[in-house]
């Protein structure tokens, strides 16, 4: 039934479809780590309990989202060898490394850290359990890393030489090949944007529950800090975005002439095109909206500068305008809305009015899922605009993949599509549930009901050692050591 | 910028250990996803359930440093394989990730527990049997060309791999049942020693029919397992399986609990290392060496420091959970 798509094409949307359903979990973990670590540092450092309910609150919905996170991932370190055999034979000896460190860093991370972080308060002590919560938001962040260091390779290759079997290998210190020119901005921005979309989403539940309470202090705190993070992080991420794409101008040229939808040169300064539809037959952008140089005072701080076009590239390496320019405008607007939320905020703030005006708390839970739509677009726009390319420049898509019929590509896009949206959709209904019920005061901890195996081999509270078999979970929410 | 053999062997070692490693720690729990359909709705079920949840997810990370270990360190074996055994691995991957899932939620969604329960058993078998079809495929050699796979995508659908994919669900089976002759008591150590009895028996007759059929596959196996002299050490194999099986059945009459264990273990290994005795120095039989589709050695050594440091010390992590496990397993957990 698939023998009539090109195999190229089944494989591209089954890699998109995996890694973007993938990378929605780690977008969120990796703020959450931190949020849960700044929580739980407040509560040592103030001893209230607010904070204590919070760190309890938010850990069960990351537990529910890093087992995704792992689960999804599983799949993810197959899919290069399944789909795209060709490409894993000639990156294998640079990008095999650093793939391997982060299977590593992820699997020291997941099988120490995560269970005393999430069950073993009671086992350890405060000063440990904060020190294991530390590892576990480090522990995402050394993942990303070297995920991203990957990525980063694959856009801006450097270090390499090709042996005769057409294989790249390292032709540098390891430490160039790691700190590849795209890789630095990159992790910046991508960091960045995983604590934004986890602001949104904490600001989002937060906002939900004062429009039921507004006198609920557990809603107020996490409203009011995850207000506070977006209002300073989104003009950060903004100011970030722009050299991440004044780096892409200089290393990915027809990525930023894509982004733009500059199909023609432009010798006395470029214009910005606000909106318009690019028509990649006749090359040009339709109905364009334009404000005339301003694209070169972005990009070279000049209004008269020259900027070249796709017109300077052959046909055959460039990438698809129509997709690179929209969701690059996706990824923008939403950042626009992001600071206005931030800065609507602050306005409320500064009048008092933070817990009180409903519009603040409606426009919050609108943008609450804003983040993941605008790390999904983003990741759209840097990978389909190194396309037609999976090494810029020295690999072909064409040339990377397996050699699959369609047929065999087809089957498992399909069932990789039914599986995922049985499988992430409960779980996601799961975290939606978990929101909805709002923090408790003496919010108790993660001990009744199930164990969260997908997350780590140390002792969880539902399977206890034989030792402990006397002490009653319940106890734990009383015990007078831990709640101070 | 080349492959150096002292690098290659160890990396094709530190995969077979972790691929070991996984059939050891995976095998088990799989295995009582396998019989769970044979365990009573309640309290059998429950303490299955609570004698693996502390250990399966660690044990199927190695699944993935095995997967990982092999793009980086012989990226040209990864790239023919995967594409080879396509459908088995695509197949083992999406029931693995049902059964972690349904897993979770047997406990999070009790509503629908019978469903869960179904998907958890249907996962657990659909990855052993994948796994031993990947074996088996991967024994009776892969087609290539070009440094590229050059076979059918249904290649891998033989007689031979069916027989090696049962074996693998019938062994799991084994050590499932024995895993919990050793962690319960009463009612159900009683079945778990039957029903490690009876597969202990299609373990061995599915061992006994994987060695007949391969030294058939190709005249290599034939002669590196039965010509003179070295016939003097691979005969060691079979012999040990003798011994290890007549102790097994021993141990089971004498109600032994953690020796069934050991010695299903015991013969696990013992195909192993008649795995490596047939396939060694290949990767990909008949025609790609572990030193054919090596990294070169700065690759492989720039990864084995991390490897090196890290995996001791998950080691020690991993011994250390199953040591706080010990001991039989209760229902009472979970409530």
């Amino acid at each position: 039934m698939f023998d009539a798509f090109d195999p190229i094409v089944l494989a591209r949307i089954q890699f998109a479809f995996t890694v973007s359903f993938h990378f929605i979990f780690p977008a969120f973990s990796i703020g959450l780590a931190s949020y849960l670590m700044v929580l739980e540092g407040l509560w040592l450092k103030t001893g209230r309990e607010l904070y204590l309910d919070l760190f309890r609150y938010w850990v069960k919905i990351f537990a529910v989202a890093f087992a995704m996170g792992v689960v999804s991932g599983i799949v993810m370190s197959y899919q290069f060898g399944t789909n795209w055999s060709v490409f894993s034979d000639k990156t294998g000896p640079i990008l095999g490394p650093l793939m391997a460190y982060e299977v590593l860093t992820a699997f020291f991370l997941e099988a120490g850290f995560l269970g005393v972080m999430l069950f073993g308060m009671k086992k350890v002590g405060k000063g440990l359990h904060f020190a294991a919560t530390c590892m576990v938001a480090i522990g995402t962040f050394i993942s990303a890393f070297w995920i991203l260091s990957v990525n980063s390779w694959m856009q801006t290759p450097v270090g390499y030489a090709l042996n005769a079997a057409g294989q790249f290998v390292p032709a540098a210190p390891w430490i160039d090949i790691v700190f590849n020119p795209s890789f630095p901005y990159r992790l910046v921005h991508t960091v960045i944007a995983a604590y934004l979309t986890t602001s949104l989403v904490v600001g989002a539940v937060g906002a939900w529950h004062l429009l039921k309470d507004r006198t609920d202090a557990h809603a107020r705190k996490m409203f009011s800090m995850a207000m506070w993070m977006a209002a300073i992080v989104a003009p950060i991420q903004i100011f970030v975005g722009d050299l991440h794409g004044l780096n892409t101008l200089e290393h990915q040229p027809q990525k930023v002439m894509a982004m733009e939808g500059h199909f023609d040169s432009h010798p006395n300064g470029a214009p910005l095109i606000l909106f318009g539809i690019p028509n990649s037959a006749e090359k040009r952008v339709d109905y364009a909206i334009e404000v005339p140089k301003a694209s070169s005072l972005i990009l070279k701080h000049d209004l008269n500068a020259p900027l070249a076009g796709l017109d300077t590239i052959p046909d055959r390496d460039e990438p698809p305008v129509g997709i690179v320019f929209w969701s690059f405008r996706i990824m923008v607007g939403l950042g626009m809305l992001m600071l206005a939320l931030g800065l609507f905020s602050l306005f409320a703030r500064a009048r008092g009015k933070l817990y009180d005006w409903r519009w603040l708390h409606c426009a919050a839970i609108v943008m609450g899922p804003s983040g993941f739509v605008a790390v999904i677009a983003g990741w759209v726009t840097t990978e389909v605009g190194r396309q037609p390319f999976t090494v810029y420049n020295l690999l072909r898509t064409v040339d990377s993949a397996s050699p699959l019929a369609a047929p065999a590509v087809g089957a498992s896009l399909t069932a990789f599509v039914i599986v995922y949206f049985a499988v992430f959709g409960f779980g996601t209904w799961y975290i939606l549930k978990l929101m909805q019920k709002g923090a408790q005061p003496h919010e108790p901890e993660m001990t009744d009901a199930a164990p969260i195996r997908t997350a780590g081999i140390t002792p969880g509270p539902a399977q206890k050692g034989p030792e402990d078999d006397k002490v009653p979970d319940d106890d734990r929410n009383d015990d007078p050591e831990l709640r101070r | 910028m080349t492959p150096d053999l002292t690098l290659a062997t160890i990396w094709a070692f530190l995969i077979a250990f972790a691929v070991f490693a996984y059939v050891v720690m995976d095998g088990f729990d799989l295995g009582i996803g396998i019989l769970f359909p044979a365990f009573e709705v309640g309290e059998e079920r429950d303490k299955a359930m609570n004698s693996i949840a502390p250990v399966w997810d660690g044990n199927e990370t190695w699944l993935v440093l095995g997967g990982g270990g092999l793009f980086a360190a012989f990226p040209l074996a990864y790239a023919i394989v995967l594409p080879a055994l396509y459908p088995p691995i695509i197949a083992m991957l999406l029931a693995l990730v049902f059964r972690g899932v349904a897993f979770e939620f047997r406990w999070r969604d009790p509503g629908h527990r019978r469903w869960w329960d179904f998907a958890f058993t249907a996962g657990s078998f659909m990855a052993a049997l994948s796994q031993g079809i990947i074996l088996g495929a991967l024994l009776q050699g892969i087609k290539v060309a070009d440094r590229a796979y050059a076979g059918g995508w249904l290649d891998w659908l033989t007689p031979f791999t069916l027989l090696t994919g049962i074996s693998v669900v019938a062994g799991y089976a084994l050590l499932g049942a024995t895993w919990l002759i050793w962690k319960t008591d009463r009612r159900g150590q009683d079945h778990a020693y039957r029903l490690a009895g009876w597969f202990g028996l299609g373990t061995l007759a599915a061992i006994a029919a994987v060695s007949a059929a391969t030294p058939f596959l190709s005249h290599g196996y034939w002669e590196r397992w039965l010509d003179y002299p070295q016939v003097l050490l691979t005969a060691q194999v079979p012999l040990l399986t003798a011994i290890i099986a007549f102790a097994f059945y021993r141990s089971l009459k004498k109600r032994r609990e953690a020796r069934p264990f050991f010695l299903a273990l015991g013969l696990f290994l013992m195909g192993f290392i008649g795995l490596g005795i047939s396939i060694w120095p290949y990767v990909i039989p008949p025609s790609v060496t572990i030193l054919d589709a090596a990294a070169p050695s700065a690759s492989q050594g720039f990864m084995l420091i991390g490897a090196g440091i890290l995996i001791p010390v998950i080691l020690a992590y991993t011994a250390w959970s199953y040591w706080v496990f010990r001991g039989k397993v209760g229902t009472e957990g979970y409530h």
